[in-house]
């Protein structure tokens, strides 16, 4: 996983709340393989038309958006499915991070897995980015990690919160698995005494 | 004294394998189910090189991506390279890592959210992981069910285990006694459109009250699964002797000295008098009338005596905006009474609402009629098929103009190819009504089996009990 520290990037301002999974990527394209590249799925029907033309008047179609790699958007971004290619394809676009004032509730979970930053800030503050987003088109701004900041075009800081241990995550490029493995002691304890208290549960008995 | 508990609290706390001080806690995991659909879990473990910790913790069902007809010969008779690729990876990754498989031909095959019940893998007091955000449903149990990403499933895969946080608690209560021709997806459409597609947004939702308490486990099955179009991440109830009733004698419901053993546990779950919720929304069931949905999301939902919603009468810019989108993409104009919406055919099918009692009451309304649009029903499980069969509803609905299919996610998303045509209009009786689900430019209506199947009849969108 490609460990985040700060970036200064392009950011492009989508207008609305609610983008589900379903839009960041339809059903159709989750049977391809990972390696493939996931990059046209994103917004698959926004941005393109019936016969896999592109529609120029989508954000992300646009110049200087096409090189975007923040997203700066409305609430409950990511809601409805669970399905991660909502993530492959939004990290397979070149996007590092995406502000919004809300995720779904399986997004920001999915993104800290794949590097992808989740920046929650208050509605307002979202509201002025996109303001001077589209105010200033291919106006930057900078993310920056360590000190849990957003800085906008206008150079107005907010400050963002992050789980400490996220934090350390995307700063190390490490997964949940790595960070797990220390707690293989407890684990094994938990287990024996879990198997033991809910006997039932121990195995599923499958027969066949 | 100690602070009274909530049944979540509980269920958590027996789960508890390490907790750090940044508040991030381990949680251990009692069963796991996997479609189709998240097979980047096992590529990555195969990637590094990792086996599974414990495999028969774990369920593999095929869902998604099988086809509703012509399932006699199998995989082999699967046209579409990509659809047999992906239920052939399930199996051929079920094998290699030792996970209990339902594939295509296993008389238990059926919709995972559906399947889980059926065979008592759900029980009380569980943690239930699924790759996919309905899991939920299984939270009728009390246990607590929730859906997780791709990488999650790996980690869990991998470790039984998973990092979360400590969500809050909303407690959603229904009282008084349902209505003529009201069901669970009336009540929960209800839920949604009062709490909002955000309102249970970080919550942990227990549903409780006289209506919850005298629903069967179907009925609660359709209550818990919608809990995630709230923004919920799980919906629980607490169990009772209708849920030990449903459960005893199941497939996997344990057995003899087991069985009182766990029924001394589960009787042990529910929340106690006094406990805190951090939030609390209260329903009265008298006032619930059967529900449409009208835009893009599920908390676009109306009863269906009102009108198509007026942007102009939005309380905010970002309601307007949403009414205003959504009504473009629906074709749909303000001021419309929702009967006057005519519709290009009907579904009946899903994890939400294609149990044995939905195809009942879809039943009931079509008994002896004959349907005006195109309209197919695929059983939530082949064990519900083959129930539905015996109990001969498959003649009611193959009389009345049906397609009586095989059992998969179907048109509630359209993995396997099950399409509504370009800009149809559909009613449904899936969980979710967002753009394109059902096909490009498909316009959903969530709605109940009875609604769905009134509208069959009618080719409009219709108040069942307006029907003689
Ligand atoms: S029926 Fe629909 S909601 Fe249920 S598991 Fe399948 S795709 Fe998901």
């Amino acid at each position: 996983m490609e460990p985040f520290v700060r970036i200064t990037a392009i950011a492009a301002p989508l207008d609305r709340p609610d983008v589900d999974s379903d839009m960041l990527i339809p059903q159709r394209f989750l049977r391809r393989p990972l390696a493939d590249g996931y990059r046209n799925f994103l917004f698959y029907n926004d941005r393109f038309d019936a016969n896999g033309k592109e529609k120029p008047d989508f954000v992300l179609n646009r110049e200087p958006y096409r090189r975007a790699r923040i997203l700066v958007t409305g609430a409950n971004f990511g809601c409805g499915s669970a399905r991660e290619g909502a993530v492959y394809a939004v990290v397979d676009f070149g996007i590092r991070a995406v502000i919004a004032p809300g995720f779904g509730p399986f997004y920001a979970g999915n993104s800290y897995q794949n590097g992808l930053l989740p920046v929650v800030l208050p509605d307002e503050c979202v509201r002025e980015l996109r303001e001077q987003l589209h105010a200033a088109p291919g106006a930057e701004v900078t993310i920056d990690l360590p000190s849990q900041t957003v800085t906008g075009p206008d150079g107005r800081q907010y400050r963002f919160d992050i789980e400490p241990s996220r934090k350390e995550r995307l700063l190390a490029g490490l997964d949940d698995i790595a960070v797990t493995e220390r707690y293989a002691a407890e684990l094994d304890a938990f287990e024996r005494r879990h198997d033991a208290e809910m006997p039932w549960l121990a195995h599923l008995d499958f027969g066949k | 004294m100690e602070t009274p508990k909530t049944m979540f609290e509980k269920i958590w706390s027996r789960h508890v394998v390490a907790q750090r001080d940044d508040g991030e806690t381990l949680l251990y995991v009692d069963r796991n189910f996997v479609h189709e659909g998240p097979f980047y879990a096992f590529d990555g473990l195969r990637r590094d090189g990792r086996r599974i910790r414990r495999p028969l913790k774990q369920i593999a069902v095929s869902d998604h991506y099988l086809p509703t007809v012509g399932r006699k010969s199998g995989i082999a008779g699967i046209a579409d390279p990509d659809i047999r690729t992906m239920i052939e990876r399930l199996a051929v990754n079920a094998r290699e890592f030792g996970v209990p498989f339902i594939g295509i031909d296993d008389p238990r095959q059926g919709i995972m959210h559906v399947v889980g019940p059926e065979l008592a893998l759900a029980q009380p007091g569980m943690i239930i992981t699924g790759a996919d955000s309905h899991t939920t449903t299984n939270g009728a149990f009390g246990a607590l069910a929730f859906g997780i990403g791709a990488s999650e499933v790996k980690h869990v895969l991998a470790t039984q285990a998973l990092w979360q946080r400590n969500p809050r608690t909303l407690r959603v209560t229904v009282d008084g006694a349902l209505p003529k021709g009201v069901t669970a997806k009336d009540v929960i459409l209800a839920i949604i459109a009062k709490i909002g597609v955000r309102g249970g947004s970080g919550h942990i939702i227990e549903y409780a009250g006289s209506t919850i308490r005298a629903m069967t486990m179907e009925q609660r099955m359709t209550i818990c699964n919608m809990s995630i179009e709230a923004g919920a991440k799980a919906g629980m109830i607490a169990p009772d002797e209708t849920t030990y009733a449903y459960l005893e004698g199941r497939d996997h419901a344990p057995r003899g000295d087991l069985w009182n053993k766990a029924l001394a546990v589960w009787r042990t779950l529910p929340s106690e008098a006094g406990a805190r919720f951090d939030k609390e929304v209260a329903l009265s069931a008298r006032d619930i009338v059967p529900m449409v949905t009208w835009g893009t999301t599920p908390e676009d939902a109306l009863p269906v005596t009102e009108k198509v919603p007026d942007p102009s009468s939005a309380a905010t810019a970002d309601e307007r905006a949403h009414i205003e989108r959504a009504l473009r993409y629906m074709d749909l104009t303000p001021g419309l009474p929702l009967v006057e919406v005519r519709v290009d055919r009907v579904f009946i099918g899903s994890c939400t609402n294609a149990r044995i009692e939905d195809l009942r009451a879809a039943a009931a309304v079509v008994k002896g009629k004959r349907i005006t649009v195109p309209a197919f029903i695929s059983p939530g499980s082949t064990a519900v098929k083959r129930r539905a069969e015996a109990e001969g509803l498959d003649r009611v609905f193959l009389a009345a103009g049906f397609e009586w299919r095989d059992s998969a996610c179907s048109m509630c998303v359209g993995a396997n190819g099950d399409f509504a045509a370009p800009g149809e209009r559909c009613a449904s009786t899936s969980p979710r009504n967002f753009e394109n689900r059902q096909g490009r430019g498909v316009r959903t209506h969530v709605m109940s089996p009875p609604m769905a199947a009134a509208a069959a009849l009618t080719g409009k969108l219709t108040d069942v009990r307006t029907l003689s």
